[in-house]
This record gives structure tokens, sequence and C-alpha cells, in this order.
């Protein structure tokens, strides 16, 4: 049967999406030049962050963890999700008058999610911290899943709702005849009314078909993560002057992200790992817990997302094309967002409007006046 | 150490020493790295520390090594034993660490030299304590004159096995009983290589003389064995299988298999070398041509880690793949490469005449590859079972990275050596991808674990 809608991406976001419609009763097909979360969905550290998120965020943000603390009655599966808490350490006065300048910004929005903790409440919250700490902010109800198994989940409850899913099917050619997109591949041509573009790093030529160019770059963010430890801390921790994301998940493993880009072959879908990088993050994380010193790193690997030069998103309407919607550009921040922006496009394709402020992710701000 | 050589070599068995030698001969500078305290590899494992007395029960393939590490004690070779080659690119930039250091050093030409691995095949009780590789228990003897005390069976398929029950035989070690898993029908499957295995017929001589020598000793070979499992509370009690319909089971205490080698892939897969599924050898292989030159310029691949051949072949590559690399730096030109190695390729041909019939005569049933059972645990970092494997499948997970994501198996310390070929296997005979289409884990670096304190010694001068 004809879908109502195509879906150009099988990642977390496509099917985020996928679900919210065929919950609505609409039919959605998702495509996929790979497979399923095969890129950034599949291979992100997991983070269900608010804290600290560009004030245009903030409530979308706020709204998709509410989803998370809930996400079992959406997809059937809790996605392995924990929420400890994130934090953003102070280790200098310096770095506290940064984070406090940011807990009063965010209050000042009319937001109670990031709050100043002092140093013994900090101690008291991650005891094996490294001593020279003054502080931190945090967020109580932030913390983290397991991205692969939310991808899966999303995936099952979709397809069990009746969206159907093609994978290895690269989309060559999208047209539109006047009445409905048409998908041209290898594997044949797929039709339908809507087209939502969430084609991750691989969206700038999604929406250069629909006419528009953005200046999406890109990146593979690189993560390593340890042999298994005893559980010795809860919360996720960063930091207000370094670049690092530092979580020990379920099983024991220690995951440390720090932002820093493996080297990447973006049409081959290889990655090199930039050593000198991530022997940086080595020493960030030795700086706050030198006691980890001898613990072994097993793996490291990189997931290729894209990067927009205001590292925002772009989801709402194509400015271009008729029954054209985007959903792409999370620039390495995307995971925690996925389950509202399946609520928003929907929205906005049944309802032709979303209780969201989206208008700082319009892709008009990239077009040339 | 220097951070730049001509040539680095890695792997000091067979294939690196002939190399190395064969390459600082004609005045290279090289730097031969490898993982043991000592040079042979595993195959001529303490040759050089080795007493008298446990050297000659190991016969005189073993002590073949004597003479390769001795020419490399007399050369400018320089040699880093303990060492870890974590790390290899495209770019050909090599991470190790030596002496608790790390360091990234980079090279005109690489020659991976890193040998074979046991096979891991798994079967219920495979993980128990008292159940080891015979390869392990060979090294044991080797390197430290360890044997099982309380006996020992012996269960698999493939020549170490016959092997490390003649050199048990000769130590005194009380052989319980020889289970030899190879289907009675591989007879035929391996009969049509016969007459060119003949050519190289001194393998098979020695075959049949270590069985006669086996069997005059009183110890039984029993043949057609499947459905082997091994059962114990703690550790291993005992083992059943069954032969010709009828089920028995056996006491014992260590239990030693044997399922064959297969080439250590895992430093040619970092670099990103093409890498082809081998059917008659049951594994993959790097693509290679006939000196050594793998897909990636400056990557030469030489020895069982470019497909089994075993140690006199590997000699013969090695030797090759160093003239190779002499002909890339231009220290010499190709008619002068043709000529050092002719001798060399003719060696080498004569004596892989044997392998198609090993490969057929020792083929790996695929009931056997695919683990009959759900509850056996296939990969032993994560303690994931077949049957979760099958489940995924099942879910639409259709290859093994997909499956990788979804039930962790392969994210252990040993990066899935252990279980990557074992959960292609069982995709493909559950209705996933073929091994071939299907492909490998993709390698995720380090290629072996490296500490916080290693990796954070690296680059001191890079800041934020």
């Amino acid at each position: 049967m004809k879908p109502d809608v195509l879906i150009i991406g099988g990642g977390l976001m496509g099917f985020s999406v996928a679900l919210q419609l065929v919950k609505r009763g609409t039919r959605c097909k998702v495509l996929d030049k790979d497979s399923a979360g095969r890129h950034a969905s599949g291979v992100n550290a997991g983070g269900l962050r608010q804290l600290n998120r560009h004030p245009a965020e903030i409530p979308i943000s706020v709204a998709a963890a509410d989803m998370w603390h809930n996400i079992e009655s959406l997809v059937d599966s809790d996605c392995d999700t924990r929420f400890p808490g994130q934090i953003r350490v102070a280790e200098n006065a310096e770095d506290m008058q940064l984070l406090e300048e940011r807990a009063a910004m965010v209050r000042g929005l009319g937001f109670e999610h990031e709050e100043i903790i002092d140093r013994d409440e900090l101690y008291r919250l991650v005891p094996a911290l490294a001593p020279h700490c003054k502080g931190a902010l945090i967020c109580r109800n932030d913390g983290y899943g397991r991205p692969f198994h939310a991808l899966d989940a999303f995936r099952r409850k979709a397809l069990s709702l009746g969206v159907e899913y093609h994978a290895s099917v690269r989309a060559d050619a999208i047209e539109h005849n006047g009445n409905e997109w048409c998908v041209s591949s290898e594997k044949g041509e797929f039709r339908a009314p809507v087209l939502v573009n969430c084609a991750g790093a691989w969206a700038a030529r999604v929406a250069a078909a629909l006419g528009e160019s953005v200046p999406l770059k890109p990146g593979a963010p690189m993560l390593m993560i340890t042999e298994r430890l005893p559980r010795f801390i809860e919360p996720v921790i960063g930091a207000a002057s370094r670049k690092l994301s530092f979580k020990q998940m379920q099983n024991g493993t220690l995951l440390i992200g720090g932002a820093h880009m493996a080297e990447l072959d973006f049409e081959h879908q290889t990655t090199d790992m930039d050593w000198a990088k991530l022997a940086l993050s080595a020493r960030t994380v030795m700086a706050l817990f030198p006691q980890l010193e001898n613990v072994r790193i097993v793996r490291t690997w990189a997931g290729i997302e894209a990067f927009m030069p205001d590292n925002l998103p772009v989801i709402g309407r194509s400015s271009r094309s008729p029954y054209a919607y985007h959903a792409f550009g999370f620039s390495a921040h995307g995971f925690q967002l996925s389950p509202v922006v399946g609520k928003i496009i929907s929205q906005l394709i049944l309802d032709e409007r979303t209780e969201f402020p989206i208008e700082p992710f319009n892709i008009q701000r990239f077009c040339k006046r | 150490m220097k951070d730049h050589y001509s040539l680095v070599i890695v792997g000091a068995g067979p294939a690196g020493l002939a190399a190395a030698v064969n390459a600082a001969h004609h005045g290279l500078d090289v730097a031969l790295l490898d993982e043991q305290p000592a040079p042979g590899g595993q195959i001529y494992r303490a040759i050089e520390s080795i007493p008298a007395e446990r050297s000659s029960l190991l016969g005189a393939e073993y002590q073949r090594g004597s003479e390769l590490v001795s020419v490399l004690r007399d050369s400018s070779i320089e040699y880093y034993p303990d060492t870890q080659v974590w790390s290899l690119n495209r770019k050909l930039e090599i991470g190790l660490v030596c002496s608790n250091t790390a360091a990234m050093i980079t090279a005109n030409q690489i020659l991976l030299a890193n040998g074979a691995m046991e096979r891991p095949l798994p079967f219920p009780g495979w993980t128990l304590p008292g159940v080891m590789n015979a390869g392990a228990g060979q090294i044991l003897f080797k390197a430290h004159g360890i044997v099982p005390a309380d006996g020992v069976v012996l269960a698999g398929s493939g020549p170490l096995l016959l092997l490390l029950a003649w050199q048990y035989l000769h130590a005194g070690v009380k052989i319980k009983a020889i289970l030899d898993l190879t289907p009675v029908h591989n007879h035929l499957r391996a009969l049509p290589y016969l007459p060119r295995a003949l050519l190289a017929g001194h393998y098979l001589m020695k075959g049949m003389a270590y069985k006669k020598e086996l069997k005059r000793a009183g110890i039984s070979t029993l043949h057609n064995i499947s459905e082997l499992r091994a059962s114990g509370r703690e550790q291993l009690e005992s083992i059943s299988f069954r032969q010709n319909g009828r089920q028995h089971v056996l006491e014992t205490e260590l239990l030693l298999t044997h399922f064959g080698v297969i080439p250590h892939t895992q430093l040619s897969r970092a670099a990103g070398c093409r890498h082809d599924w081998d059917s008659s050898q049951q594994c993959w292989r790097p693509q290679l041509d006939e000196w050594g030159n793998s897909s990636i310029d400056g990557i030469l691949i030489a020895g069982d880690g470019g497909g089994i051949g075993g140690a006199r072949t590997a000699e013969h590559a090695g030797r090759l793949a160093a003239l190779e690399a002499l002909h890339q730096l231009a220290k010499i030109d190709q008619r002068q490469r043709d000529r050092l190695g002719r001798k060399d390729r003719k060696w080498m041909r004569e004596d892989l005449h044997v392998r198609p019939f090993l490969e057929a005569f020792f083929h790996i049933p695929g009931k056997l590859l695919r683990v009959p059972d759900d509850g056996t645990i296939v990969c032993r970092c994560e303690e994931v079972t077949a049957g979760e494997i099958r489940m995924a499948v099942a879910n639409g997970h259709s290859d093994s990275n997909q499956v990788k994501f979804q039930t962790r198996c392969g994210m252990g310390p040993c990066q899935g050596r252990q279980c990557a070929d074992v959960v292609e296997n069982i995709i493909a005979a559950t209705g996933g991808d073929s091994i071939a289409r299907g492909g490998h884990y993709r390698g995720r670096p380090p290629v072996t674990p490296l500490t916080l304190g290693q990796l954070a010694s690296l680059y001191p001068e890079e800041k934020e």
C-alpha cells in the first residue's frame, strides 16, 4: 500500500517521527541507505542532558526529558535509561562564576532544572572526584540511555504498529511531480504525498534535492570506553572549562567523550582516530579522577553526525518545497531530543502547527537574503 | 626506539625473523616488534631458553627455530620484545606500548607477521575451567615444561592434535583418549588433493609415523565423534560425546581441544586492508599478491597472518616480503628482487602442496561451526549466548555489526577476536547475511587494551 509519508533516514529521528505519525493513523515508510541506527543514532554517547543547553533548545529539551522519564509507555522498553543527574564541575573560582551566571540566565527564562551546588554537595554526590573542585552546576533529573537499544525499541514499536522499513535503500533522486514525492533508488521507486528529511549527516543532499542549500558539516566525535569497573560514580560528569563527558555505564564500563573529532572520510564512511586528541581526553580524565591511571581502554569509535555552524538543529517545514519537512543537524546532542522531535514533525504534518517553539530551528536562517 | 624506520616488522616468529634478517642484510634500518619476551613466535616459543631434554622431546621441527633466532642475535636489527602494537592505520602510523609507555612511530614499509590463533569453536561447557586450547597446552610445555599431571583428553580436528599427543606421549603424560571430530566423509573430500599432497609427502609420512607410535603405545583414537559436551559444577568433571549412534561419558579434569588455526587479522583490519572469506581454510584472510603486498600501499603481510601455510612457508614468505620492501624502498630493482626471490618462491610452492589436502581432510563440519545449543556462550568477554545471537537475528539484525550493537557480543577486551567468526556463522545459518556479505566486526581501536595512563603519555605537547 502506498504510504502517506516517506521518511528518509532510519535513525532515531526517523523512527521517532514514524512512531508519532503511525500512532495517529498515518501510514509511513522509512528508508535507510545502510541499516537502522548505523551512524550517529546507534553509536552516540547516550546522554539525556538538559544541562547547559542553548537557550533556544531548553523548552524542547525539557519536554523531551518528560518523555524519556516515561519512555516505556511510548516504546515498551526503558531503553536502559538511568537518571542519576548530570553535573558540570567548576575547578576554580572563574569556572564557578561562569556556572552561576548560567544558572541565573536559565532561571531568568523561567526554568528550574539547572541548579548550583556547593563543594560539600558535589563531594557528597561524587566522592571519587579529585579534591580541587569548587562546586558545580547540576540537573538532577538528567541521565543517560543506551542508544542502540533505544533505536531498536523505537524501530520495533514503529514496525509493530505498521510502519514499513526498507534498509539498504539509497535515495538517488528525489522529485516532486505536482502531486507527490518520488524517491528513486536501485531498489525501485517510493512515492508518497509527504517527505521528511531525517538523513543525519547526509541530510544536506536531501535538502539540496528540495532546493535548499544548507551549510551542514559532517563530523565524527570520538568516544572511548574502558573495561568494567566496580561502581564508583553515579552522575554524568562534565567540566566547565574542559571538553569532557564522563559516565559509568550500567555494566560498569566508563564512557569517555570530549567532542574531539576523528579524521573522517565521508565518501567511504570511515574514520581514523586522532590519538593526540584522545590523549588529551585521557589527561582530562586523569586530572579529575587520577585513580583511573591503570584502567584499560578497550575500544574507541566515532559515529558520523551532522553539525550546523550554530550547533542548532534544523527542525520544521521546507522553505522551498511543498509537503516536505526537516529534522537534522543535531550537532552531536540530538539523542535526548529525539522523542519530542517526532512529536513536533507529526504535529506540523497533521495539524499544520506545533505546540513547541521551533522558530530558532527554521531552515531559512541559512538562506541568503 | 626511534620514531621512524624504513621497515617495521610486527611479530618475531618464522616470517618476521626471516624477513628482518633478510632486510638488515641489505642494509635497511629495521625495527622488529614482538609481544613475547623472547623471539621465536608461538611455533618456536622459548627456543633460546629451553632445556635440551625438553627441546628434543619437541622434535626437529621445533629445533629449526634456534638457527633463525641466532641469526637475529648476530644482526644489527633493533629488536623490541614485550612490545604491544595497539594501533595501525593507512598512514603507516604504528601505536605501541613498550615498557609501560605508549609511543606512535612511523615507517616507510610495514610487514605484519603476527601469525595465527587457534580457531575458537564454542561447544557446550567450553568455558569451564579445565577446558583449554591444545595450543595453550603446548605453549605451557614449551615455555615452562608444564604437562598435565592427572591425564588429559584431547579432542578436535587438525594436525596439531596429533603432534601434541605425540609430544605428550614422549613426556610421559597419561592420554586418556583422543577424540577425532573430523567427519569420516572428509576422507572422500580430501582424496582428489592426495596426489598433489604427495609432492610434499614428508608431512604425511610424519603424521602417519606419529599415529603408528601412538597406537603402539596403546593410546586409542576414537574417530567420527560428534556432540562433544563438557560438564562440571565449578570446573570440568566429565565429557560426553556420541560415536556411531552411541552416547559415551568419560571422566576427566582436563580437556584440550583444537579445531585448526586461523590468521590473526586484527592489525590488518585496523589498517583497513581488504579481506576475503576463504571457504577452504574456513577463515578470513587479507588480500595479498605473491610478494605479500596487501591492498594498502606500504603494508605487507607474511606468514600465517596472511593465510595458513605453516612455519616453513612463513619463512619463505617473510624473506620474499623483505625483498619486496627493499624493492619498494629502491634498495634493489625489480630484476634483483625476482632473482633473489626465485628459490624461496620455488620452495614455498613445494611446501604448500600439502595444504589443499589438509584443508579438505580437516574441514570443520558446518554443524560444529554453527553451535547447536542456544545456551552455549559464544562471546566469553560479555557472556553472550548463541540463543541471544539468534534472537537478535530474528528481530531483524542481519549482520554481525548490528548483532554486536544489540547483544554486546564482541565488545569486551578481546575485541571480538574470539567470537567474530562464530557469530558470522550463526547469523548465516539463522537466515541473516552470508559470511562474505555480512562482513566482519568493524575494528574499534586499540587492537589490544591500553591504559588511560599510557594514552595520557602520548603527544604531551597537545593542548586544548
